[in-house]
């Protein structure tokens, strides 16, 4: 993992990003000057949970709850914060 | 503008996933770019623009207010989601403000691409009150002299001081450099400028030949040498800054051994729409012969962008000729870019002759020379002017003639 991500880590959208349901896509985009990514199913959970308030610790419980019968999800959730962290989606707060 | 500003660099893992589908026939049903090239209007007479030379014959009959909203809201049903608002210089429109405000009520991230010349604190307060997601301004140099060679016109100044306008709004700093052999020995300088302009995206798009630059692109293109040096500078740069700023450094394909994903496919992403209405998968499709382009005022978006022939003759591979039919990397780069090829060549079907794989390859070998030949590059430049595209506008196929192969 390149970024150090915390529990207690609280991250929102970086500036100049817009975050939103594409009907047409039939998924998440993440939407920034000069470009956009397309978010797998997983990718647009998480994101939808990043809101300056949340702490990884929270998005983490949010999404167990939500699918219980996924396994090893924690994971996965801390990668794509570690992701989009790197790529600059994502800025910290706290 | 450039020919970049939606280029390579625009489409990220999403769009590339889409050409995997090996051998497809017709790969994508979804325009995800819409470029609005609302004028051809532009007080900048800048030498390397690609907007087609003899753009005067389409400076009339410019759409509506109203035909762009329909436009606007037509392609965003299709699913077009980013839009750019280009030209020519946009702002010599008085309604780009009503194009904006739609915009953001449609859901799309928009993007004002311009000179700076016109853009005024009232319309920056009203793009910003609109909704207009950011704007994005071309910087010529670090040096006054060169700005207002290269655009003929003394526009240094002003550019300063737009951008200033556009860090205090809020706006992401986002500047577009077109680079050629007049600044591209100023590379560091470029980009420490950049960084004093706290700037949030820098392209560096080096020039690529078509339109006006193609007609100057002795004089304009810089050196193998230069070109590795300025990538060099700018990798250490990026080092030094981290992901604070975003630097994109778009090769000239000149100088490569494949042709670029011209557009990321013919009619795979990009929806251009053009001053009087033109719908066109890439910025100069124009150029090419034999095709009929569907207009906005005929037949709606929807209609160009599935079933109009011009969108679809060059989509998937069934057109292509050899080398590119049975070539293994073909999926890399669909065949290269179709303008390159008839521009070069003369036939719009062959191989984009940048690929060493093409029999045409000597042509960019010859153009490389050229820009060492001190009687070709020696030549005066000639400028983006309405007089000189009036000349193109009746003698464009011979000048082009020039540029075709010998074989």
């Amino acid at each position: 993992m390149e970024n150090d991500i915390q529990h207690a880590d609280i991250y929102d959208l970086a500036d100049h990003h817009r975050f939103q349901w594409e009907e047409a896509q039939n998924s998440f985009v993440i939407l920034f000057p000069e470009g956009m990514v397309k978010l797998h199913g997983g990718a647009g959970e998480v994101m939808q949970l990043v809101d300056g308030k949340a702490t990884v610790a929270e998005v983490v419980e949010a999404l167990k709850a939500k699918f219980p019968d996924a396994e090893g999800i924690e994971a996965d959730i801390v990668g794509m914060f570690d992701m989009a962290l790197g790529k600059a989606w994502i800025k910290k707060v706290n | 503008m450039t020919q970049n500003s939606l280029g390579e660099s625009a489409v990220q893992q999403e769009v590339q996933g889409k050409n995997n589908g090996v051998g497809a026939n017709i790969t994508q049903t979804q325009p995800l770019w819409l470029l609005a090239e609302v004028t051809y209007r532009c007080p900048l007479q800048c030498a390397f623009c690609y907007n087609p030379t003899d753009y005067d014959k389409h400076t009339q009959n410019e759409l509506s207010t109203e035909q762009w909203i329909q436009a606007l809201r037509d392609a965003r049903k299709m699913g077009a989601i980013q839009l750019g608002i280009s030209g020519g210089e946009p702002l010599l429109r008085d309604d780009i403000e009503d194009i904006v405000v739609e915009a953001k009520k449609l859901g799309y991230y928009s993007n004002l691409i311009t000179s700076g010349v016109g853009l005024t604190e009232k319309r920056i307060q009203a793009f910003k009150e609109g909704g207009l997601d950011h704007i994005q301004l071309s910087m010529h140099d670090i040096t006054e002299e060169i700005n207002n060679f290269i655009t003929n016109t003394k526009t240094f100044q002003l550019k300063k001081k737009v951008a200033a306008m556009i860090k205090s709004h809020g706006y992401p700093m986002v500047l577009n450099v077109v680079i050629h052999r007049y600044n591209i020995g100023h590379m560091k300088e470029i980009l420490e400028m950049a960084e004093a302009l706290d700037a949030d995206y820098v392209e560096l798009a080096n020039t690529q030949y078509y339109g006006w630059s193609l007609v100057n692109r002795a004089q304009l293109m810089p050196q193998k040498e230069q070109i590795e040096e300025a990538e060099r500078i700018t990798n250490e740069f990026r080092e030094r800054v981290g992901n604070k700023m975003k630097v994109f450094f778009v090769v000239p394909d000149y100088f490569d051994n494949r042709p670029k994903k011209c557009m990321n496919g013919w009619g795979e992403v990009f929806m251009i729409v053009t001053a009087d209405g033109d719908v066109l998968p890439c910025h100069s499709a124009r150029v090419l012969p034999n095709i009929e382009f569907p207009n906005v005022r005929e037949h709606g978006l929807e209609y160009a962008w599935k079933e109009s022939p011009a969108f679809n003759k060059y989509r998937g591979d069934d057109w292509m000729k050899e080398p590119c039919r049975s070539c293994s990397e073909k999926e890399n780069d669909l065949g290269g870019c179709r303008c390159q090829a008839f521009l070069l060549s003369g036939d719009a079907e062959s191989a984009d002759p940048v690929c060493t794989k093409s029999p045409n390859r000597h042509l960019i070998d010859q153009a490389i020379e050229d820009s060492k030949n001190p009687q070709l590059t020696e030549k005066p430049i000639i400028f983006r002017t309405n007089a000189n595209s009036k000349k193109y506008a009746e003698g464009d196929k011979e000048r082009i003639e020039d540029f075709h192969a010998t074989p």
